[in-house]
């Protein structure tokens, strides 16, 4: 016993220690730690931010780049003081507050001295900056923006917060990126891949040399620079005739779906949101609840579609085959539900499709609606029919654009009426609103105007989508160069489109005919409520209007939504006409038209529920 | 003459370890203050590797005097050796000289004397010497106790230089003891005692008392056929246990400070906000972090000779010195660090083969404590630097860099190996 003991407990220490160590070098040990090792810096080379351009290759963003001067104070040295702040353009008195400044930060760490010099002075300064030790000049590269629009659908750039680093293993404190529209959606692209150095350096943080020799180093990788689908001029064009308004505008391409334009207003310079005054700025603006600049109306703005939805009800009706475009309603200036007589402007009288949809009559598509109800022995299933048709033309759910926001709107199902009703406790009379593009239907400008897309190729639309080309290669992405089709077979549209050539002709919308172009549109006038001290209240209605021009050959396929306008063929229809004549004819003839819509505003109008007092609405003087 | 009969007689196994310890332990503090930007000779005295070859070169001049002195010389001279180490402790506190705060040397012009270093060997032989003196009987409790005081007068003086951790060596020499017949009681008490404190502070007294109940009935019901129970020695067993225990937790909460608290915490875990305990990890236990993230980087193979960065980057403190094992682990890796190991493992069984055919007790005595001593140190720093114990500052033996100590270690091997060689002569 007494001759084993230390031998035995030699061992039991030796393999106590072998178990140990294998814990240690064996099962904790794990291959990717370079970056953790607190022994090795990595430093980053980054690549330049791809450059955006429209569709015609003219630029919309670029880079610049930016010197600021740095101070660490630790490492400062007795200097010149009057002639250094000459150089920097800055007093004495102000020189010393900033280093003291910099001194309460860290004395290790760099600090901003003087930030954003401009070019010249960073030509002068950059030779003698030698001379001053502790401190130097960084060169941060910013986005240039080369328009002042498409700021909703540009985005913006930031430096990365904790839950990016958290989510994205790629990224490191302080790095930028894209936080809204394209700059995120296509952050990959445009970002490009950072190159990295590996430096050995020591507990007092010193560099000691590259590690391994450089052999783990890679080279940065170069940003990729895109086309957009936009097409500057239009979309400059857009943001100027929203001046004062508040909506959204899309303007697409029907035969690829490629966004020509989107607008939301109000927007604001994408310069605001660059560099130093970013952050400022963006509180400014995302402050404004009330006319909420930063939001983009255009693919989230969810709100009743009006009467352009009659289209789609004539669409489905002629699909399910319950009527023919020459079966006849007599309207009575409105329409009864029950013992409730709703309204209509069509000035009365007997309405055929055609009719129908060229005075927008509320009365004929009521009848239509029920008509594709009453075909079903049950309500569900024409229900069934009815949402199946509806969401075929990318309503009620995410069109699968590329930014990444917006909303789905709203196409309500069956069950959501069960929810709302009770089973079987509704009928299509109950809904009938829905007829006419009121009720519980929601749709976003977006959607809307691929809804007159997919009118405008009679049957088919392509996702709507904003990116043409990566590094001028056109892009080749099936979900955008693919078609959808709806459920509605082509030989149905002709009536249809028919009737809204004939809207232009006669309707609601002769007073915006664009001479020389035939186009197809809808009117829309939405009525919509808001509650003011808990009292739901009527707000002058919204103005909408859809359309595609020339009608026989769709090169442009848009929607306006313009809050509160009042009649569709107001301000919607003023400034959808415009941008089909400077889309397609590139220059505007009818000069008085435009002077008007590029001064009016709606602000009075916006201003009306904020007032506390009483106020009218849907007043005709302009 | 007898250097021709010692050098064939020497035990070449344990001289190759030695010497593979040694030439493996220069390698890593040449790797710990290697640096590349000052591209000097091996020799240069102004670096550690340079003075460590030095002090290499010393211990082998030293091992040719060790082996050409007669073997009966350490026997007769222990008792002179004693007293003269015992002298150098205590002119330590007019005329020793502070290094980072603890005064342990001596300023020797060209080196600093560490007296601590000497006291290992002279204690090793002077306890030999006590316990193989034919009046002694080591059941008596009267030679217990001065081979207790033996032990305890150089580490009581080392204590207050302040360095606790040399002095702790010295109760290693308590496994000489054993091996001559010391009741084990003392070793079961001692371990026994260790247990209740960790225990204590892990779980609390409440459960330390419902443990030992429960192995107490256990024990009666296993052993109630044959036995009779001897109630009383057991009640006060469990009355002196539960006491202690609870002076445990006086001490620890009362006597000790909070940066010993911090190292309980740290080592045991007691600190239960991952947290509170990570912060800990990073301030208190810096240096066992920072060595245990080194070991760890090294994985199986290592980062190879000069490659390790932490190393490089002098993250882990007095890594030349105390924490060279790090050094292995960061460099060599797995296989590394397991063949210091082994090898550590195989002198000291080596060692204890050759005390245990020593006719002669002194010798094997010596040979206990020489195993003892080394033993101790092996355990405690490898233990403190792959954190499986409390942060202990004592150097790795024939590895960590200093003069004194590699010449005291090699002093206390070569002695026992100059004796082993003349196991086979009558004694003068």
């Amino acid at each position: 016993m007494k001759k084993l003991l230390l031998s035995s407990i030699i061992i039991i220490i030796g393999i106590t220690f072998i178990g140990r160590l294998s814990y240690l070098q064996i099962f904790s040990f794990s291959e990717d730690q370079l970056l953790e090792d607190p022994a090795i810096k990595a430093v980053y080379d980054y690549p330049e931010r791809g450059y955006i351009y429209d569709r015609t290759g003219k630029l919309l963003v670029a880079n610049q780049h930016a010197y600021d001067v740095m101070v660490i104070p630790r490492e400062v040295k007795p200097l010149d003081t009057l002639e250094f702040c000459s150089l920097l353009g800055i007093d004495k008195p102000k020189f010393i507050e900033k280093l003291r400044k910099a001194r309460v930060y860290s004395p290790r760490l760099p600090s901003v001295l003087v930030p954003q010099l401009s070019k010249e002075d960073y030509a002068s300064l950059q030779e003698k900056m030698r001379k001053y030790e502790g401190f130097y000049i960084q060169k941060r590269s910013l986005r240039y923006y080369d328009t002042q629009s498409g700021a909703h659908v540009l985005g913006f750039i930031s430096e990365v917060n904790e839950g990016d680093l958290k989510r994205n293993p790629y990224y490191v404190a302080g790095e930028l990126t894209g936080r809204t529209g394209i700059e995120k959606q296509y952050e990959e692209l445009l970002r490009g891949k950072k190159g990295v150095k590996y430096i050995q350096k020591n507990r007092f943080n010193r560099d000691i040399g590259p590690y391994k020799e450089g052999t783990l180093d890679t080279p940065p990788e170069q940003g990729k620079e895109i086309h957009l689908t936009l097409d500057k001029a239009l979309q400059e064009y857009g943001e100027l005739l929203m001046n004062g308004k508040r909506g959204g505008i899309v303007a697409l391409e029907p035969s690829s779906g490629e966004i020509l334009a989107m607008i939301s207003g109000p927007t604001y310079d994408p310069a605001l949101l660059v560099g130093r005054k970013r952050s400022r700025n963006y509180t400014r603006l995302y402050n404004d609840s009330i006319a909420k600049p930063t939001w983009n109306r255009a693919i989230s703005a969810q709100s009743s579609p009006g009467s352009p939805f009659k289209a789609l009800n004539a669409l489905i009706a002629l699909q399910e085959n319950v009527l023919t475009p020459t079966t006849t309603v007599r309207c009575y200036n409105g329409f009864y539900v029950g013992r409730t007589k709703r309204g209509c402007h069509c000035g009365g009288g007997i309405r055929d499709m055609n009719s129908g949809i060229y005075k927008s009559c509320n009365a004929y598509f009521a009848n239509t609606f029920r008509k594709i109800y009453d075909k079903f022995p049950t309500t569900d299933e024409g229900m069934d029919v009815w949402e199946k048709h509806m969401k075929s033309f990318g309503l009620g759910n995410y069109l699968g654009y590329d930014l990444p926001d917006g909303l789905k709107g709203r196409i309500p199902s069956k069950e959501y009426y069960d929810r709302w009703y009770g089973d079987n406790r509704w009928a299509s009379s109950y809904i009938i609103s829905n007829s006419i593009g009121q009720g519980e239907v929601s749709v976003t400008p977006i959607q809307l105007a691929n809804m007159t897309a997919a009118i405008a190729n009679r049957g088919h639309y392509f996702t709507p989508h904003l990116l043409k080309k990566i590094d001028g290669q056109n892009i080749d992405i099936p979900a955008f160069t693919v078609a959808k089709k709806t459920t509605i077979d082509k030989k149905h549209f002709e009536p249809v489109i028919k009737g809204m050539t004939d809207v232009y002709k006669k309707g609601t919308a002769r007073w915006v005919q664009v001479p020389g172009i035939e186009i197809a549109g809808k009117t829309g006038t939405v009525e919509n409520f808001t509650k003011i001290d808990s009292v739901k209240t009527q707000l002058t209605d919204h103005s909408v209007f859809v359309a595609f021009a020339p009608a026989d050959n769709p090169k442009i396929a848009l929607a306006v939504y313009i809050e509160h306008g009042y009649y569709g063929s107001r301000y919607a229809g003023h400034i959808a006409s415009l941008l089909i004549e400077k889309y397609l004819k590139g220059e505007i003839t009818r000069k008085g038209l435009e002077k008007k819509m590029l001064e009016k505003t709606l602000e009075h109008e916006y201003a009306k529920p904020y007032s506390g007092q009483p106020f009218k609405i849907n007043e005709y003087g302009w | 003459m007898a250097g021709k009969s010692v050098l064939k007689r020497l035990d070449w196994f344990s001289v190759l370890i030695y010497v593979l310890l040694v030439g493996i332990g220069w390698v890593n503090i040449y790797s710990s203050t290697f640096s590349e930007e000052a591209n000097q000779s091996l020799f240069d005295l102004s670096h550690s590797y340079g003075k460590q070859l030095f002090f290499i070169g010393a211990s082998f001049i030293s091992i040719l005097i060790i082996l050409t002195l007669e073997a009966n010389f350490y026997e007769r001279f222990s008792s002179i050796l004693y007293i003269i180490t015992i002298v150098l402790l205590l002119g330590l506190f007019p005329f020793g000289k502070t290094i980072a705060g603890a005064t342990s040397w001596y300023d020797m012009g060209f080196f600093n004397l560490q007296p601590s270093e000497i006291a290992k060997v002279a204690t090793a032989l002077a306890l030999a010497k006590y316990l193989s003196d034919i009046q002694t009987d080591i059941k008596r409790r009267k030679d217990q106790l001065y081979g207790f005081l033996i032990i305890c007068i150089p580490a009581i003086l080392i204590v207050p230089q302040p360095d606790p951790g040399s002095a702790l060596v010295f109760f290693a020499l308590i496994f000489v003891l054993f091996r001559e017949g010391l009741p084990l009681i003392y070793l079961g008490i001692g371990i026994l005692a260790i247990l209740v404190f960790i225990t204590t502070l892990m779980f609390g007294t409440i459960w330390v008392g419902i443990g030992l109940s429960l192995i107490l009935v256990l024990f009666l019901l296993l052993k109630r056929a044959t036995f009779k129970v001897p109630i009383i020695p057991l009640i006060s067993f469990f009355a002196i246990t539960i006491v202690f225990s609870l002076s445990v937790n006086f001490v620890f909460n009362n006597v000790f400070e909070q940066r010993h608290r911090d190292r309980f915490s740290l080592w045991l875990r007691l600190e239960k906000d991952p947290k509170k305990l990570e912060e800990i990890r990073k301030t208190i236990g810096y240096n066992t972090y920072q060595s245990e993230k080194a070991i760890e980087s090294g994985g199986f193979f290592g980062k190879g000779f000069l490659e390790g960065t932490r190393t490089k980057g002098d993250f882990v403190p007095e890594q030349h010195t105390d924490y060279i094992f790090s050094t292995v682990g960061e460099e060599w890796g797995f296989i590394g660090t397991t063949t210091v190991v082994v090898l550590f493992s195989i002198l000291l069984l080596r060692l204890v083969h050759l005390s245990e055919r020593q006719k002669h007790p002194f010798s094997r005595m010596y040979g206990y404590g020489v195993i003892s001593i080394l033993f101790i140190h092996y355990f405690i720093n490898i233990g403190m630097v792959i954190g499986v114990l409390p942060t202990v500052g004592i150097p790795l033996p024939f590895f960590s860099y200093g003069g004194s100590g590699l010449l005291g270690f090699t002093a206390l091997l070569f002695i026992l190996l100059r004796l082993d060689a003349n196991r086979l002569n009558e004694w003068v």
